[in-house]
């Protein structure tokens, strides 16, 4: 029998972009994300899958990339914090967490920024329950959470 | 919901400072274009990955690299006999006997808790690097192993051969007449013992840097995420054998540090000794469950034979308390930690007589560091759980015995039976504000309405102090030989050729917002807006913007840093005057600086000078200044406050400078079913003096009860007989998530500092107002089952439940003898 391959061809679309590379076959997506393509935006908090700093958009869905490898993102589109501003204008949940200070030392933010920006796309005015819901998956060890939520339940319109 | 009661603050002169100004770090960091360690690359960089102990304590027999140096792309690697050969045990702090500890880079022929780092290979990748590492073949001989702190001071097994006893530093502080005050009491409660818990607060980001070697040079630079380089080049700079100023930390964005980046020169000193062998760049990222095993924890504390005097109307007159304190395997910063406690001796409380017997042991455990509210908030969970148990036992309100206690007002500054001073502050005021927060007035209808529903409902406060800017004098209270004294911190200021006014800052911030509340003031006293003011990120040993005890710690940034920033904007404002006053032939007097210009005060639209003008003329215009006249607009300046020395003999001294205040209150539910506590409402009062960003005020304090919540119900740090951490990763080590927090209200007050520089206190670390707070409320509900005594200060689901089912047990470690 063959040796299994060591690395494969992939073709991805990141932030708008195709991009074909050869991966090793082992290669997590985050670092394929962070090493192959530079895209250091997407963090890496933990090594178990529950910090969700590494949360990026994966054909839409948000998705802990620490938990795939890269090779399952062939052929998908791949959506992460530095696709979210369009030529340096920041969409509204990021100025919200700027004007509100949700951050603090913005490690975790990108993946609250995905996890959020994802929740608001299938539910545009999540009450404030929905929104730790939602958030459940992403670890702060900064703000308490207290701001973050405020300011994704009052970007979907709704009052925290 | 957040709501913030205002309290009238004195008046003071204010512009920026004092607004809720948005952060200007958020815009890169919001889009994903921050600078993390982790994100610092270099061509043909190798990627190092640590061989670590699975076992708390054994003999190293053998390690053998072979197998690992014959894969493909592995660049090299280090065990403890090269750190051995070619580096000196770091330097320790203490006293005999934990001062003859030798503490090396890597283990050097014995491990001595779990996860300790004994060899480091370095390859091509991250994947290979752990490939390469699990060739390394170590062969270990088991040891038995301690983790027990009281087992540890029976030294029937040594961890320390050089030392020749577990013990890191023992001594007792004896102020006033404890003895005296225990005989003339109405009342002695006596506590058996109290625990505090081993938790850490575990930035999101892990520890690690990018190391490079110049070999023409010596010199390393370290792109790395240490808290405090200063006090980390002391450490590495001698043990590699070479001068302070071959090394050379840069930060970038930081994600966190808590304390917990204090302690990491072994790690980088395998960096330095790797890059310089291989002859090429290497990086270092700390997987999260290395962090959590062999990073740092915070101290693990065990309280002995507390005795209280007590009047017949309340007043507590004095304490007397043996500590035990758990350092694990290594001191490093310890045993400073024996020490810092007694920035805050009586907590909030105006006891005149108290005796502590302190005493540090080695364990097999992770090595401790500083940690959030470092060593003080031991010290005041012990001052709360006395002042809870003595109210429980002896049938006085909580509220109103800290009413009673509590250091007044009108008695502030106060000073300390150790000599320390309380700049200022208005505890009863604080905690009336955080009673109405939760309307306290309900509890007993809403404890009704609970039992109903069959749930227990308590009520709890936290009185806590925030101790800021450190006297590092204190140091010579445990080792009189030590060379330490005094604090200080640098920044510069300058204004460039078209106009830009430039911040360099020495400290080294994680999160804290210092490129905002600096430009803050610096705009304020340059007399334009916060967007004109370019504070630089981070840190670089290379700005010589830094000074002996640089870093962000120890809640100073609000003295220190924002000292030395004022320090040195004031001095570049006199150059502007000055320069202005020439060009536009003014008196000095008659220049004002304002919305970028300087100007003449009332004078023509004309007789104004942009700050362009400025900095083009001393930079680049500047031949027709005279030569006695030489304005620079480029400033230097090193805050150093003054603390005067410690009294050796006595014990005594100024500590710590500032001391902002949090009062905390929370109102709980446990399911008597399940020991399960749920957090119903909740309120932080901070006053840390003046607020330089409210804003990021409050973010600190939602984020330092955050930090309590987790470590008051879940977080724990939690080991086998064997020294094996069962709770080594986020999977095991719940912090609290967005599902967890329960809704926080906060209040402020402000009672300015009268010595610090802006009248700001340093206010970050918060002093476990949340863990001192949820215990009582937990102790309060338990009263109406079996009146149980909190004696631990992490209360998980199992351990409450415990207290439910023998709350006897809890009692018995209890006992009053009254007049």
């Amino acid at each position: 029998m063959a040796a299994p391959a060591s690395s494969y061809a992939i073709t991805v679309e990141i932030n708008g972009e195709s991009v074909e590379l050869e991966v090793p076959a082992r290669r997590l997506l985050v670092h394929f994300i962070r090493d192959d393509l530079g895209l250091t935006g997407t963090h890496i908090g933990c090594d178990t899958g529950n910090c969700g700093a590494c949360t990026v958009h994966l054909d839409g869905e948000p998705v802990k990339s620490c938990m795939l490898l890269a090779v399952q993102a062939d052929g998908a589109k791949i959506a992460t914090v530095e696709g979210l501003a369009t030529d340096g204008e920041l969409t509204s949940l990021q100025q919200a967490f700027n004007q509100h200070h949700a951050l603090q030392c913005g490690y975790c933010t990108p993946g609250m920024l995905m996890s959020a920006s994802a929740l608001l796309e299938r539910n545009p005015r999540p009450t404030e329950d929905e929104v730790r819901y939602a958030l459940q998956g992403n670890i702060c060890r900064c703000t308490g959470y207290v701001n973050i939520v405020e300011d994704v339940v009052a970007a979907g319109g709704g009052r925290a | 919901m957040t709501t913030v009661t205002e309290q009238p603050v004195k008046t003071l002169e204010r512009g920026y400072v004092g607004q809720s100004i948005p952060r200007r770090e958020d815009k890169r960091l919001v889009q994903g274009l921050g600078t993390f360690f982790d994100d610092v690359r270099r061509h043909g960089m190798g990627y190092v990955h640590f061989v670590r102990s699975p076992y708390a304590h054994a003999r190293i027999v053998s390690i053998d690299v072979s197998k690992a140096l014959e894969l493909e792309g592995v660049y090299g690697t280090i065990t403890g006999d090269e750190v051995a050969i070619h580096t000196d045990p770091f330097f320790e702090m203490s006293v005999e006997p934990g001062g003859n500890i030798s503490d090396y880079a890597l283990a050097v022929g014995r491990v001595r808790h779990m996860g300790e780092p004994v060899a480091a290979v370095c390859a091509a990748t991250r994947e290979l690097a752990r490939d390469a590492a699990d060739l390394i073949e170590v062969e270990y001989d088991a040891l038995p192993v301690l983790v027990d702190a009281e087992e540890s001071l029976k030294d029937e097994i040594v961890l320390h051969d050089d030392a020749g006893s577990n013990v890191v530093w023992s001594g007792v502080f004896d102020w006033g007449d404890v003895d005296g005050a225990l005989a003339e009491a109405d009342h002695v409660v006596k506590i058996d013992r109290l625990h505090f818990h081993r938790f850490s607060s575990t930035p999101l980001e892990c520890a690690g840097a990018l190391v490079e070697y110049d070999k023409g040079t010596g010199e390393w630079t370290l792109h790395c995420n240490h808290q405090m380089p200063g006090v980390g080049a002391i450490w590495m700079a001698p043990a590699l054998r070479t001068g302070i100023d071959k090394l050379r930390f840069v930060t970038q964005d930081i994600g966190g540090g808590f304390g917990n980046k204090i302690c990491l020169h072994p790690q980088y000193v395998v960096l330095c000794l790797m890059a310089r062998k291989l002859g090429r760049p290497v990086q270092w990222t700390e997987w999260r469950t290395d962090q959590h095993t062999a990073n740092a924890h915070g101290n693990e504390r065990t309280f002995l034979d507390v005795e209280v005097a007590v009047k017949a109307d309340g007043t507590m007159t004095g304490f007397k308390v043996k500590a035990l304190d758990d350092c694990g395997a290594f001191p490093r910063y310890e045993p400073l930690g024996c020490i810092i406690w007694a920035q805050v001796t009586p907590g909030l409380y105006g006891w005149q007589n108290i005796r502590v017997d302190f005493t540090q042991v080695c364990t097999n455990k992770s090595p401790v560091s500083p940690n959030r509210g470092y060593s003080r908030m031991q010290h005041l969970w012990l001052t709360e759980r006395i002042i809870d148990i003595v109210a429980a036992e002896l049938g006085f309100d909580p509220v109103e015995i800290r009413k009673k206690n509590y250091v007044k007002a009108n008695q502030m500054p106060y000073e300390t039976p150790n000599g320390c001073v309380y700049d200022s502050g208005d505890y009863a005021a604080a905690l009336d504000i955080a009673l109405e927060l939760i309307d306290y007035g309900s509890i007993e209808e809403r404890r009704k309405e609970a039992a109903s529903r069959r749930k227990l409902l308590g009520f709890g406060i936290g009185s806590t102090l925030d101790s800021g800017t450190n006297n590092f004098g204190q140091s010579t209270l445990l080792n009189p030989d030590l060379q330490f004294s005094g604090n200080n911190e640098a920044a510069s200021v300058k204004l460039d050729i078209f106009g830009e006014v430039v911040v360099t800052l020495g400290t080294v911030p994680q999160g804290q917002g210092h490129e905002t509340t600096a430009a803050q003031v610096v705009a304020d006293i340059l007399g334009c807006s916060p967007e004109q003011v370019n504070v630089r990120r981070g840190h670089d040993t290379w700005f010589n913007s830094h000074a002996g005890f640089s870093g962000t710690y120890a809640s100073q940034f609000a003295f220190t840093g924002l000292g030395a920033v004022k320090g040195a904007a004031e001095l570049v404002r006199e150059d502007m005057v000055q320069l202005a006053a020439a060009v536009l032939q003014a008196p000095v007097e008659a220049i004002e600086l304002a919305d970028g210009f300087a100007r003449i005060k009332d004078g023509p639209e004309e007789a104004a000078l942009p700050f362009m003008a400025l900095g083009a003329i001393v930079n680049a215009n500047n031949a027709f200044l005279p030569p006695e006249f030489n304005p620079t607009l480029n400033h230097r300046y090193v805050c150093r406050p003054y603390f005067g020395m410690v009294d050796k003999e006595k014990k005594t001294g100024q500590l710590t400078l500032t001391y902002a205040t949090q009062i905390h209150a929370a109102v709980v539910e446990i399911d008597p079913e399940t020991g399960e506590v749920e957090i119903v409402d909740y309120a932080a009062v901070d006053d840390c003096g003046v607020r330089i960003n409210p804003q990021i005020v409050e973010g600190q304090v939602h984020g330092a009860t955050a930090h309590a919540i987790g470590a008051a119900l879940s977080e724990e740090f939690v080991y086998d007989e064997d020294g094996t951490l069962l709770t080594a990763n986020f999977y095991d080590y719940h912090v609290p998530h967005a599902m967890d927090m329960p809704p926080l209200k906060t209040g402020a007050m402000e009672s300015p500092s009268p010595v610090a520089p802006l009248g700001a206190k340093g206010m970050g670390e918060g002093g476990g107002g949340g863990i001192h707070c949820i215990g009582a409320a937990i102790q309060d509900a338990l009263r109406a089952a079996g009146g149980a005594i909190v004696y631990d200060s992490c209360n998980p689901p199992h351990r409450v439940w415990s207290m439910l089912q023998d709350p006897e047990a809890t009692r018995a470690n209890v006992s009053v003898v009254s007049k």
